[in-house]
């Protein structure tokens, strides 16, 4: 399928940024990664941009147009909510803008402002990604959702709180060197063992934390980068999005993501690439249990042998396969609509060579990345190459 | 406020007779639903829901949202009635003492933060 080129990308600091709107937030990514691209103001003829809970945390809706006029643009507009992946989707529909021939630039991204809330407030609203009447009414929170997937990960695969710890070790470990994140600092093995409980068996160190942060990418199709010579190194040569059953008690499944499987399957096919072919992923942890059944659902492993992968030494910075060398959302943290559109930034930096983790994929050339929203009801999956 | 469906489904549990929805094709589903989550079908009948059920996951939770603040620490479960799974709160079990495969029966208490309706599996 047609390759679209990513011209530029822009991220802001994530962390705790209480006093700062929303809408400045999206500004400063966009407008970075609109100078990383080069490309005209005037060029760019739409904007996908993802926010999930901007109505609870700013009483703000209809944040399309908003966001556009403080990016400096004056096109259509249009923001998608899809819990987690709401930046995700934002970008797979700016994508397809391109390759249907629709469009020749759009930006994408997302933001979210999230700690000018009490810790109970965005508990309360990370709550509504789950089912209302079935899920929330009957105590589910969104840690408490995960807990119950990582329970049942454990009684059918089997594992510990060790392994889990290892990844937050491993995404906290990553995440030192990079400016963009919100703990640039390391965690022990033990100081995840012994953070507080949350929701048994996940503890503090296995959640990611509150955030606020924004990303943006120019997309370009290939017609115009040439014609405009725009250095556009990096390509989305893979798309895929897939869904599953909103409730946890309706799934198939309580320890498997099979809609991050369709997802992958789809961009794959797509890129015309295998698991195999994968050099470094960025995927959704929010959760550390999160990383285990996203490294399953993509195809690195068989279900109930992902647990291991970070203790094993597989996923760390010097493993076969480096897995969110960005720090994870467990590190660099997760304001919520902005993450799919980081993953793209981080990935697309890791694999131009100006990440400052570069130097651990060198030679990495096809990387991917897996956004979730919920927990799982949504996944959308893309594959990025070097293509020149 | 009032949710047509999933309010009689409430009352029907409190009162000892919880019900679900199955298709032709065997699909147990819980209201409102117009159309089987699994095979889509229109004709979905009203069945009673089995008296018990084993816990298929379990999690004590100790950070709650406002709505359940006062109720920590507190254990909830997906549990498994066999045609649909149910969601809720686990009392009358140590939480030492939870474990998968537990069998347990439903009903409705209250939330101890907001008087509420809570679905509430307790040992069989």
């Amino acid at each position: 399928m047609t390759a679209v080129r990513v011209a530029g990308v822009g991220l802001t600091h994530f962390g705790r940024h209480p006093d700062r709107t929303g809408r400045d937030l999206f500004a400063e990514a966009a407008l970075a990664a609109r100078e990383d691209s080069g490309v005209p103001r005037e060029d760019v003829e739409a904007l996908h941009y993802g926010n999930f809970m901007g109505a609870l945390a700013e009483r703000q809706a209809h944040q399309g147009p908003l966001v556009a006029e403080a990016a400096g643009l004056s096109c259509p507009a249009t923001r998608y909510e899809q819990a987690c992946a709401s930046a995700g989707v934002a970008a797979r529909q700016g994508l397809k803008s391109i390759r249907n021939g629709e469009n020749d630039v759009v930006l994408v991204g997302g933001m979210e402002r999230m700690t000018n809330l009490e810790t109970a407030g965005v508990t309360e609203s990370l709550a509504i990604a789950a089912d209302e009447l079935y899920e929330v009414r009957a105590g589910i929170t969104f840690p408490g959702a995960y807990a119950l997937m990582a329970q049942a990960y454990f009684s059918q695969y089997g594992g510990s709180r060790e392994d889990l710890a290892h990844i937050a070790a491993k995404n906290h470990h990553n995440a030192v060197n990079n400016e963009y994140a919100q703990y640039q600092r390391e965690v022990t093995v033990e100081d995840a063992l012994d953070s507080p409980p949350v929701a048994e068996p996940l503890h503090l160190f296995d959640a990611c934390p509150i955030t606020d942060g924004a990303s943006a990418l120019v997309l370009v199709s290939e017609e115009y980068a040439e014609e405009h010579d725009v250095d556009a190194p990096v390509a989305i040569t893979g798309s895929g999005q897939g869904g599953d059953k909103m409730a946890l008690q309706d799934r198939a499944h309580l320890a498997q993501t099979p809609a991050a499987t369709k997802a992958a399957d789809e961009a794959y096919a797509d890129a015309g690439r295998s698991p195999e072919d994968i050099e470094v992923a960025e995927v959704h942890d929010c959760f550390t249990i999160a990383e285990v059944l996203a490294l399953e659902s993509v195809g690195f492993y068989e279900p109930g042998a992902a647990i291991g992968a970070a203790r094993r030494g597989e996923t760390t910075r010097d493993g076969d396969r480096p897995v969110n060398l960005s720090g994870g959302l467990k590190a660099k943290g997760h304001p919520v609509g902005a993450t799919g559109g980081s993953q793209l930034v981080e990935m697309t930096r890791l694999l131009r060579g100006d990440h400052p983790n570069s130097d651990a994929v060198a030679d990495a050339e096809i990387g991917l990345t897996h956004n979730a929203g919920g927990t799982v009801a949504s996944a959308v999956v893309h594959v990025l190459e070097v293509v020149n | 406020m009032a949710d047509s469906g999933y309010d009689e489904w409430i009352d029907a549990i409190d009162a000892g007779e919880g019900t679900y929805l199955e298709c032709p094709e065997g699909h147990g589903s819980l209201p409102p639903r117009r159309t089987c989550p699994h095979c889509g079908a229109l004709e979905l009948t009203e069945k009673p829901l089995p008296e018990s059920g084993t816990i298929e996951t379990f999690s004590v939770v100790h950070v709650a949202s406002p709505s359940f603040a006062d109720d920590t620490p507190y254990a909830t479960a997906v549990v498994d009635f066999g045609p649909v799974r149910l969601t809720g709160v686990v009392r009358g079990v140590e939480f030492d003492d939870l474990d998968v495969g537990t069998s347990v029966g439903v009903g409705i208490e209250e939330s101890e933060t907001t008087g509420q309706p809570v679905v509430v599996f307790r040992p069989r």
